[in-house]
């Protein structure tokens, strides 16, 4: 995983509360049996006209001019700004690459669902959760000014926009680390083994029913 | 000691190491594993070349990509005419033969959806602690399993480690009293309690459901109200032990048996929140006020009571709750201030693993038996939970009831919940669904969802549109 220190970017403006999964990434694109490719059907329903399939060519679509994403500069967007409950619905990880594929490192909302957040996390990208009123002065920032750019700074859990603002984050301390060092986390737990054989031991001692094989 | 939630003591006993940083390392009983979520992880591990830890804690399930039509099915994998859908399945088989997973097939009667398999198969124990890839694993709660949803990399890392890192989780209690009217099931009471809190209500908390109400319940309705925690924002529900846990898991499968189960029932009665424990959140709901339920908007919260009616515009808080209520309604294609009993209906799925088990079906057949759909529906489809469920149906005629009333009686699968099979919606068809999620297009692009309990779901099969299953002709 790629680690997370600093990030500048064009922050894209998502007005839509409770954005779901399932709108993140349609079903019919889960198919897949990779990690990579599918930027170019994040918010497929939004972002096309018509109805996306697998085995298309994404480039000869009709475009919905209107979508956010599909508009200079937010085409290039890195960062993106949203409302409550951003990621709630279905766990599938393929949201999160879907956002990280098109070019997204930073996520800024008022919360964002449980499940989502840790696969941020697993994938080197940053969800900031602000209040809601904090919230509301970066897209009133970005109506007044489009093109609107920030720098996000993990170390200091600070972001700046582009006429020197700074607004403070909290992050837990565990993610922060998680993101700074871009540590594979798999790796670290492995090397806890003994640990891990050592409660196993505990738990077969009071628990041997759940030490039989599934057959 | 302090007294201690029922979440609390399952944390602990699964502690493998707590941390400085307030994350614990956490130890995993059991791994579900379908097509759709695993095979990035069964790759990860092996580009780094890394082994399964325990495979016999792992079970697999073919469920969301499958094709529920008997024809498709008769050949196992190789017969599913969709290539990408065939791949996925082909490869977690061939992922399940390489690490000695146990996988129940397509043509398996064991085979279904995969939160309907593990209760049923009594892979679902107290005290475990379970996930899968897969929101729904909340289910399990109800047997007061600690079941989670987790995303992929996390798969990779129980595969991997059999632990899980996590931070622990606040205690929500919701408290369900008095006695639910008739017509009123378990979907309606989930669905009720999603509307008072909302898709965020539950965030960060594991929630525990409690009172009369939920006590009342049968196991499988337990499964109906925890399966749709995660649409509250709960990434776990609970429901504590009592006889009825204890009687449901006596001689499944998979259950432990003669000295092993008198251990484990003794466990598994502790697993009751202790009388003083104290929880970050309580919630109280009063069942004898909850009518028959059905959602109008694209987001679970978007409910009304059967009597009930779309909101008005004027009365929203603020311009974001007008905007995205708009929004929604224009989706939907209805009008604010529409009689639910307005919405005219075009398809209809009972299944799902909220509502795909045995009870689920006989309480639709109950609404169908003598009675014919309507007219003026395009496709009325019962697709079983699982191979079981659906034998256990025909033994008792439920398939003939649907057949005879006009429905198609499908193979087990996730189906129409999510549309990744050939079964969907079209462009503006409204669809009384007993599933979980009413998302734009999660039912086929474009498509318009209706979640409802499963009399709910047959009963407008009927009529065409929905209507109050209170009333007498339909008691
Ligand atoms: S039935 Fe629907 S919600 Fe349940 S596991 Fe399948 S797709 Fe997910």
């Amino acid at each position: 995983m790629q680690p997370f220190i600093t990030h500048s970017g064009i922050v894209a403006p998502l007005d839509r509360a409770n954005v779901d999964t399932d709108l993140i990434i349609p079903k019919q694109f889960l198919k897949s049996v990779k990690r990579s490719g599918f930027g170019v059907n994040l918010f497929d329903q939004l972002r096309y006209l018509d109805e996306g399939r697998p085995d298309m060519d994404h480039g000869n679509r009709p475009v919905n001019s209107d979508f956010v994403l599909n508009q200079k500069p937010y085409d290039k967007a890195s960062i993106l700004l949203t409302r409550e409950n951003f990621g709630c619905g279905s766990s599938r990880e393929h949201a999160v690459w879907a956002l990280l594929d098109f070019g997204f490192r930073v996520l800024i909302a008022p919360s964002f669902a449980d499940i989502f957040a840790g696969n941020c996390l697993k994938n080197g990208i940053l969800a900031v959760a602000l209040p809601a009123e904090t919230i509301e002065e970066l897209f009133l920032g970005i109506r007044e000014a489009p093109g609107y750019s920030l720098e996000a700074d993990l170390p200091h859990q600070r972001l700046t926009t582009s006429d020197g603002r700074r607004i403070l984050f909290d992050i837990d301390f565990y993610r922060k680390n998680c993101l700074l060092g871009g540590l594979d986390d798999i790796a670290l737990t492995l090397e806890k083994a003994p640990l891990i054989d050592d409660y196993e031991q505990r738990a077969k001692k009071h628990y041997p029913w759940l030490f039989g094989d599934i057959a | 000691m302090r007294p201690r939630t029922l979440y609390d003591k399952i944390w602990h006993s699964h502690i493998v190491e707590e941390r400085e940083d307030g994350t614990a390392l956490l130890y995993i009983d059991r791994h579900l594993l379908h097509e759709v979520t695993s095979p990035q992880a069964f790759e990860g591990l092996r580009l780094a070349g890394r082994k399964i830890r325990r495979p016999g804690a792992c079970l697999a399930t073919y469920d969301h990509n499958v094709p529920t039509l008997a024809a498709e099915r008769e050949g196992g994998a190789a017969a599913i005419s969709d290539p990408l859908s065939r791949q996925q399945v082909e490869v977690l088989e061939n992922n399940c033969r390489q690490n000695t997973i146990t996988d129940f097939a397509m043509e398996d009667r064991r085979q279904g959806i995969v939160h309907i398999v593990g209760p049923e198969q009594g892979f679902t124990q107290p005290g475990m602690t379970i996930v899968c890839g897969d929101s729904h694993t909340s289910t399990h709660g109800a047997l007061a399993a600690l079941a989670q949803g987790i995303g992929t990399s996390e798969v990779e890392h129980v595969l991997a480690s059999q632990c899980l890192i996590q931070k622990k989780a606040k205690n929500m209690r919701i408290e369900v009293g008095s006695t639910p009217a008739p017509g009123v099931f378990a979907k309606d009471i989930i669905l009720y309690i999603i509307g008072r809190i909302g898709t965020a209500g539950a965030t960060g908390h594991t929630v525990e459901f409690a009172g009369d109400a939920i006590r009342r319940l049968s196991m499988e309705g337990r499964m109906t109200v925890c399966n749709m925690a995660i649409e509250a924002g709960a990434r776990a529900g609970l429901i504590a032990v009592d006889d009825t846990t204890v009687d449901y898991l006596k001689g499944r499968p998979l259950a432990p048996r003669g000295r092993q189960w008198e251990m484990a029932e003794q466990y598994w009665r502790s697993l009751i929140s202790d009388d003083e424990a104290s929880f970050d959140t309580t919630v109280h709901i009063d069942a004898g006020e909850i009518e028959p339920q059905v959602t109008w908007g694209t987001s679970p919260q978007m409910v009304a009571g059967i009597g009930g009616r779309t909101p008005s515009l004027e009365r929203c808080a603020d311009d974001s709750e007008r905007r995205s209520l708009r929004r929604a309604l224009a989706y939907m294609g209805l009008e604010e201030n529409q009689a639910m009993t307005d919405i005219r209906l075009d398809r209809i799925f009972i299944g799902s693993c909220t509502n795909a088990r045995i009870e689920d079906l006989r309480q639709a057949a109950a609404m169908l038996k003598g009675r014919k759909i309507s007219s003026s529906l395009k496709q009325a489809l019962v697709v079983p939970g699982s191979g079981l469920v659906r034998d256990q149906a025909v033994s008792e005629g439920l398939d003939t009831i649907f057949i005879d009333a006009g429905f198609e009686w499908r193979q087990p699968g996730c189906s129409m919940c999510l549309a990744m099979n050939a079964d969907r919606l079209g462009e503006k068809e409204h669809c009384a669904s007993t599933s979980n999620r009413n998302f734009e297009g999660r039912q086929g692009f474009g498509g318009r969802t209706h979640l409802v309990s499963p009399a709910m779901a047959a009963a407008a099969a009927v009529a065409g549109r929905f209507v109050d299953i209170r009333q007498r002709q339909w008691s």
